[in-house]
C-alpha cells in the first residue's frame, strides 16, 4: 500500500503526544506561576498564562507549515536557513531590545522575539547537511575544524548577546559528533579535563596529580601495544599542569559571585552557618525554588494551592524556575512524571534517529536530541541545585513564544523528516 | 558504542533526577506546617483577658484599650524624625537604639516600636500616622485595675520573655501573659484562646488575601471571668492596718480553705504596673531593696513561729500520750533542762495546766511537755521523727500547694536534720528544746500559720488554701475540694480551744477582747538577729499573733505577723482583733484600738540598724 494515501499515520505520534503533554502541563504550571488573584482569562495578553495560551495556539499553525514543507527543503535549503538565522544574530546588535542586561531580542509591536531560540534548530540543519556530505569524515583535523566553526559561529553571538547559559547548549553538538565519528581521545580528553578541574577545587591539586597519574600509567602498562614513553609523559605532565592550573584560575580570573556558585555547588566550603548564609544571599533563587521543591512533599499541594508558588517567592518562576512549580504544587509525583515524559521524548528521537536511513535525518535527529537533552539536563539539574546557577529555559514547559517556537521548530523538522523516511530515497 | 553512549547517559541522568527529587520531597520533606510557612502571614485576634471578681461580685480587674507603634523596619522610609520622636515623646537617641533592636530581630518582621500610648498620645498621633511609612498602630487590650489594693494577689500582666517564646509555641513575641499572683495561677483560664487568620503574602511581603478563602482561619475564643476569694473590703481595711509597717495578714475561711484576705506590708497599687510608666515604676518597685515591696510577706516571709508553735506542741503531746489535759507543773520563772540549760518564762509564775499554761503562754510547760513527747521514745531519733511527722501533717515544711505561684517551705527539723547539724555529737530532746516555744530550728511563713490556725479551728482537717472561687464556665480543682486531716485526733482540740478561748478572756490578749464575738488566739513573740558590722545584733520582737473566731463554727482563722513589732499583742493581736471585728460585724467598734494602729509607724524601728548609731530594742 502507498503511504502517502495515509500520510498522517506516517508522522510519529508517540513524539507528537509526549510534546502536547510537556506543552499542556507546562501551561498548567505557568497558569498558577503566574496568574494574580482569583479570575482567569485564559487569553489575557497582560498575563504571562494568557500570553503563553496565545503562543500554543500559534505553534500550532507552525506545526501545520513545518509538517507541510517538503523534507527535501530542510536539506537543499540548510544553508541559507543557517545564513539568515546568523544575519538575524548579527541585526540584533544594531536593532535588538535590551532587557536585563542581555541584547538578544528584537521589539516587534508589543512582542519580542530571540533569534537565538531559532538558531538551534539552523545550527543543526547546517551541521546535518555537513556532516552528510560524502566527503566529510571527522576523522580529519580538518572537517573537526569546520564543524567547530558551524556551532562556534552561533555560540559566539549569543556569547556576545551578554546570554552565556544559552552558548553553552552548543556543547552538547559534541554527542553529534562523537556519534559521527569524531575520535575517541576527544571523549576521554573531555572527561579528563572535568573531573581533573572538579577534583582540584574538590580535594587539591596533589593528590589530584597523583591519582590522575596513577590512572594514565595503568592504562599505558595494561595496554597489549604499549604507546610511546613519550606520549604517557607528555598527557601525565599536562594533567599536573592543567590540575594547578584550574585552582589558579579558579582563585585569579573569577569573579566572586561565580566563585561562591561553584565552592556552593562542590560544597568547598565547610562552615554550615556560611553554606547558609551565601545560600541565602547569593542562590537566593535556587534557595527559594529548592524550598518550594522539597514542601511539595510526595503529592505536591495540589494545582493553583502553593503558598510560595502564589506569593510569588521564586522570582522567574514561569520561565527558567517553572519546574519549582511543578514540585511545590504536583510534588513528587508530577516532578517524576515530568522526568519520565523528557527522558521518553529523548530516547524515543535518538531511537528514531538511529532508524533513519539518510545520514543528514540521522544527525539532525541526533541534534534534537542532544540539545533538548542538555536544556532538561541544565535546567532541572539547576532547579534542584545539582548543577551551578545557569539560566535557560525548560523545552516545552517554560514561558515565552521564541523558546516554544524554536523548539517546536526543532522538533517537528525532525518528524517530518522521520515521516520521510520510508518512501525516500 | 558510539550509538548508546547519549542513551545511557540521558537514562543515567533521568535516574539521578529522580533520586534527588526523591530526597528534596520524600525523605527530606517537612510536613507542611501553615504555621512555619513563610509566605503565610499569621495575624491573631487577641480575645478579651477575662475579668477578676472579688468574693462578694465586686469588679476588681477589667481591661482597657492600649496601643503599641509596631515598625517593620524593611518598610521605613526616610522620615521627619525629630517629629516623629515629640509624638513618641522619645528622644533620637533611643529611637535609633530602638530602631537598632527592631533591625537586629528582624527586617521583615514587625516588632514593638513604642509599647502602650495613652489614649491621649494614640489620638495626637493617629492623624498623622500615614507619614510615616513602615510604622502603624496595632490596638491591644490592657489591664483596668478597678482597686488599689490586693496588688501581691492579682499580680500584673508584661510581654512574654524570649524563653516563654520559644518554650511555649502558643505565645508571640509581644504577647500580654500573667507574670505574678492570679494572673500567673491562672493564666490559661483568663487569656482565652486568640484566633488566628493566614493570610497568603508574596515575596515583597504584601498580603494577597485569605488563605483558601480562610478556611483554616480559627476565632478566638473569650477569657474566662474569675471570682477569687478575697474580700476585697477586708484587704483594704487590712492594707491599712499595716501603713507604715512591715508584714503580713492571712485571713482564711476554715470551713472551705478560701483565703479571705492576703495582706503583704509594704504594697505598691497595681495601677503603677500597667501602661507607659509600667518599666520605670517597676524598676523603682523592684530597686528599693529596704522596704522590698515585691516581696509577699505574707506567702514568702519565712520566720520563727513562736509562741503560737506551742499549741502544736502541746497537741502532739496529747496525741501522743506524753501530757493529758490534766498534767501540771509548777513554773518557777524559769525551767531547768539537762545540767546547765535554763530557759525563762515570762508567764508569772504557778501551777499551770494546759488550759492555763495557753493562756498564760508558760515556756515552762511546753518545754516541759516537748520533752515528753520525744523521750517517750528510747531513741531522740525516733521521737523526733515521730514529732516531725505530726507537725507536718498541719502543711508546715513544704510547699501548701495554693493556687499563687510563689512560695516558701518552712522548715520543720528531722533527725536527719540534726545528725548534720550535729555530726560528732549525741543530741537529745534537750538539745532542741527551743523548738517548744516556737524558736529554734522551725521556720513558718503566714500563711503556713493561718493554714494552721484553720486546722484548729476545724478540730484536725484543713482545705488547701486557695485564691480560686469560681471560674466561669469552669470547675475549680478537686484538690481545694477534699479535706486534709491532721495526724491529731479531733478529741484533742477541744482543751487546746478552750486554752486559746482563755487566751481573750484572761490571758495575754485580754485586752483585744471584742464585743459579741467569741475569739480564741495566741500570741508570739520571736527573738531574731541581724548583722551590723560584722556582729550578730538582736533587734526587736517580731509581733506574731493567731486567732479565729467565732470559737463555735469558726468563719475566719488569721495569722498577723509584723516585723519588730514587739509583743504579740501589741501590733499583730490588735490587727487581728480588728480584722476579725472587721470582716464578722462589717464595721469597726473598736474606734480607739484602730486609731492607735492605723496612726502607729514602725518606721523608726525599721531605720535603726541602718542608723549607723547604737539603738535600744524592745521598747
Amino acid at each position: 500500500m502507498y503511504r502517502d494515501t495515509n500520510k498522517y499515520f506516517q508522522f510519529d505520534w508517540l513524539t507528537i503526544i509526549l510534546f502536547l503533554l510537556l506543552v499542556g502541563f507546562g501551561w498548567l504550571n505557568i497558569l498558577s506561576a503566574s496568574h494574580v488573584g482569583e479570575s482567569f482569562d485564559y487569553f489575557n495578553l497582560n498575563q504571562p498564562y494568557g500570553k503563553q495560551s496565545v503562543f500554543i495556539l500559534l505553534t500550532f499553525g507552525l506545526i501545520i507549515l513545518i509538517l507541510s514543507i517538503e523534507s527535501k527543503f530542510y536539506e537543499r535549503f540548510s544553508s541559507v536557513i543557517y545564513i539568515v538565522s546568523m544575519l538575524s544574530m548579527v541585526g540584533l546588535f544594531f536593532f535588538g531590545k535590551n532587557v536585563n542586561g542581555a541584547t538578544a531580542w528584537y521589539g516587534i509591536g508589543g512582542m519580542t522575539l530571540q533569534p537565538s531560540e531559532f538558531a538551534k534548530a539552523a545550527t543543526a540543519l547546517a551541521l546535518a547537511k555537513f556532516l552528510s556530505d560524502l566527503n566529510t569524515d571527522l576523522k580529519y583535523f580538518k572537517d573537526q575544524v569546520k564543524a567547530l566553526i558551524i556551532i562556534a559561529i552561533p555560540a559566539v553571538l549569543v556569547v556576545l548577546q551578554n546570554d552565556t547559559g544559552s552558548a553553552l547548549v552548543y556543547a552538547a553538538f559534541f554527542f553529534v559528533f562523537y556519534r559521527e565519528g569524531l575520535p575517541k581521545i576527544y571523549l576521554i580528553i573531555g572527561v579528563l579535563l572535568a573531573s581533573i578541574s572538579i577534583s582540584s577545587l574538590k580535594f587539591d591539586d596533589i593528590s589530584t596529580s597523583i591519582v590522575i597519574s596513577l590512572v594514565i600509567l595503568t592504562y599505558h602498562f595494561t595496554r597489549r601495544k604499549k604507546p610511546a614513553i613519550i606520549k604517557t609523559v607528555f598527557a601525565i605532565l599536562a594533567c599536573v599542569i592543567l590540575s594547578s592550573g584550574v585552582e589558579f584560575l579558579y582563585d585569579n580570573i573569577l569573579q566572586a559571585h561565580q566563585k561562591d556558585r561553584i565552592s556552593l555547588w562542590l560544597r568547598i566550603e565547610k562552615d554550615p552557618a556560611k553554606i547558609a548564609e551565601m545560600r541565602r544571599d547569593i542562590l537566593y533563587n535556587l534557595y527559594e525554588s529548592e524550598k518550594a521543591i522539597s514542601s511539595g512533599g510526595l503529592t505536591g499541594k495540589g494545582f493553583l494551592q502553593g503558598t510560595r508558588t502564589t506569593g510569588k517567592f521564586v522570582p522567574e518562576q514561569h520561565t527558567d524556575y517553572i519546574f519549582s512549580t511543578v514540585g511545590e504544587e504536583w510534588g513528587f509525583a508530577g516532578t517524576t512524571f515530568v522526568v519520565i515524559l523528557f527522558v521518553l521524548l529523548l530516547l524515543r528521537i535518538l531511537h528514531l534517529a538511529e532508524l533513519q536511513k539518510s545520514q543528514f535525518s540521522r544527525v539532525y535527529g541526533y541534534s534534537v536530541a542532544s540539545i533538548l537533552f542538555f536544556h532538561f539536563l541544565i535546567n532541572i539539574g539547576m532547579v534542584m541545585g545539582l548543577i551551578p546557577t545557569i539560566g535557560i529555559p525548560l523545552p516545552f514547559f517554560s514561558y515565552g513564544g521564541s523558546g516554544l517556537w524554536g523548539f517546536t521548530i526543532l522538533l517537528f523538522i525532525f518528524i517530518k523528516l522521520d515521516s520521510n523516511r520510508i518512501n525516500e530515497w | 558504542m558510539r550509538q548508546f553512549l547519549l542513551f545511557i547517559i540521558i537514562i543515567l541522568v533521568g535516574l539521578s533526577f529522580i533520586g534527588r527529587l526523591f530526597y528534596l520531597q520524600v525523605y527530606n520533606s517537612e510536613e507542611h506546617s501553615l504555621y512555619d510557612d513563610n509566605a503565610i502571614r499569621k495575624v491573631y485576634d487577641y480575645p478579651k483577658r477575662g475579668f477578676v471578681y472579688d468574693r462578694n461580685g465586686t469588679l476588681l480587674v477589667s481591661n482597657q484599650p492600649s496601643y503599641d507603634v509596631m515598625v517593620i523596619p524593611r518598610e521605613v522610609k526616610p522620615l521627619d524624625t525629630l517629629e516623629f520622636c515629640t509624638l513618641l515623646k522619645i528622644d533620637k537617641e533611643q529611637f535609633k537604639k530602638i530602631y537598632k533592636r527592631a533591625y537586629h530581630y528582624s527586617p521583615r518582621l514587625p516588632s514593638v516600636f513604642v509599647a502602650q500610648l495613652s489614649k491621649e498620645d494614640y489620638a495626637v498621633l493617629q492623624e498623622k500616622m500615614r507619614k510615616y511609612e513602615g510604622f502603624y498602630i496595632q490596638k491591644r487590650s490592657l489591664r483596668d485595675y478597678q482597686t488599689g489594693v490586693g496588688a501581691n494577689v492579682l499580680g500584673y500582666i508584661a510581654e512574654a520573655t524570649p524563653y516563654q517564646i520559644e518554650n511555649n509555641p502558643y505565645y508571640n513575641m509581644g504577647d500580654l501573659v500573667g507574670k505574678q499572683g492570679v494572673e500567673l495561677s491562672y493564666e490559661e483560664e483568663l487569656r482565652g484562646v486568640k484566633g488566628i487568620k493566614f493570610i497568603q503574602k508574596d515575596r515583597f511581603n504584601r498580603d494577597l488575601g485569605p488563605y483558601k478563602d480562610g478556611i483554616y482561619d480559627t476565632i478566638p475564643q473569650q477569657g474566662k471571668d474569675i471570682t477569687i476569694s478575697i474580700d476585697s473590703k477586708l484587704q483594704e481595711y487590712g492594707e491599712k492596718l499595716m501603713q507604715n509597717k512591715r508584714g503580713g495578714i492571712v485571713a482564711i475561711e476554715p470551713a472551705t480553705g478560701e483565703i479571705l484576705s492576703l495582706i503583704s506590708a509594704p504594697t505598691y497599687n497595681p495601677n503603677l504596673l500597667v501602661g507607659r510608666k509600667r518599666s520605670r515604676n517597676f524598676t523603682k518597685l523592684y530597686n528599693d531593696t529596704l522596704s522590698r515591696p515585691l516581696i509577699d510577706r505574707g506567702l514568702l516571709r519565712m520566720h520563727e513561729p513562736g509562741s503560737p508553735f506551742k499549741v502544736l506542741v502541746a497537741l502532739e503531746a496529747l496525741q501522743e500520750n506524753a501530757i493529758s489535759p490534766e498534767t501540771t507543773i509548777t513554773c518557777s520563772g524559769v525551767y531547768h533542762y539537762g545540767r546547765r540549760g535554763t530557759m525563762g518564762c515570762h508567764c508569772g509564775g504557778g501551777r499551770r495546766d494546759l488550759v492555763l499554761g495557753i493562756a498564760k503562754s508558760c515556756n515552762s510547760y511546753f518545754a516541759n511537755a516537748f520533752r515528753k513527747s520525744i523521750d517517750k521514745y528510747p531513741d531522740a531519733r525516733k521521737g523526733v521523727n515521730v514529732w516531725s511527722d505530726h507537725m507536718k501533717s498541719f502543711g508546715l515544711g513544704n510547699f501548701l500547694g495554693y493556687d499563687l505561684p510563689i512560695g516558701k517551705k518552712g522548715n520543720i527539723p528531722d533527725a536527719d536534720y540534726y545528725d548534720k547539724w550535729y555530726p560528732d555529737f549525741k543530741w537529745g530532746s534537750t538539745t532542741i528544746i527551743s523548738n517548744s516555744i516556737g524558736q529554734g530550728e522551725v521556720l513558718v511563713t503566714p500563711i503556713q500559720l493561718a493554714n494552721v490556725t484553720a486546722a484548729i479551728a476545724n478540730r484536725g482537717y484543713y482545705y488547701t488554701p486557695h485564691i480560686i472561687k469560681d471560674i466561669k464556665g469552669d470547675t475549680i480543682s478537686k484538690k481545694y475540694t477534699t479535706k486534709n486531716h491532721t495526724t491529731i485526733e479531733p478529741r484533742h482540740f477541744e482543751p487546746i480551744i478552750e486554752g486559746l478561748y482563755d487566751v481573750y478572756e484572761h490571758g495575754t490578749a485580754r485586752f483585744l477582747q471584742v464585743p459579741d464575738i467569741e475569739i480564741c488566739g495566741k500570741t508570739g513573740t520571736s527573738e531574731n538577729f541581724t548583722i551590723i558590722d560584722g556582729k550578730r545584733t538582736q533587734l526587736t520582737d517580731h509581733s506574731i499573733f493567731v486567732a479565729f473566731a467565732p470559737k463555735d463554727n469558726p468563719t475566719i482563722a488569721i495569722a498577723v505577723f509584723v516585723e519588730n513589732g514587739y509583743y504579740g499583742s501589741r501590733w499583730a493581736g490588735r490587727i487581728a482583733s480588728l480584722m476579725i471585728e472587721k470582716y464578722i460585724k462589717g464595721e469597726v467598734t473598736l474606734k480607739q484600738m484602730e486609731k492607735l494602729v492605723l496612726e502607729k509607724s514602725l518606721e523608726d524601728e525599721y531605720a535603726k540598724p541602718y542608723s549607723g548609731k547604737p539603738f535600744t530594742i524592745n521598747r
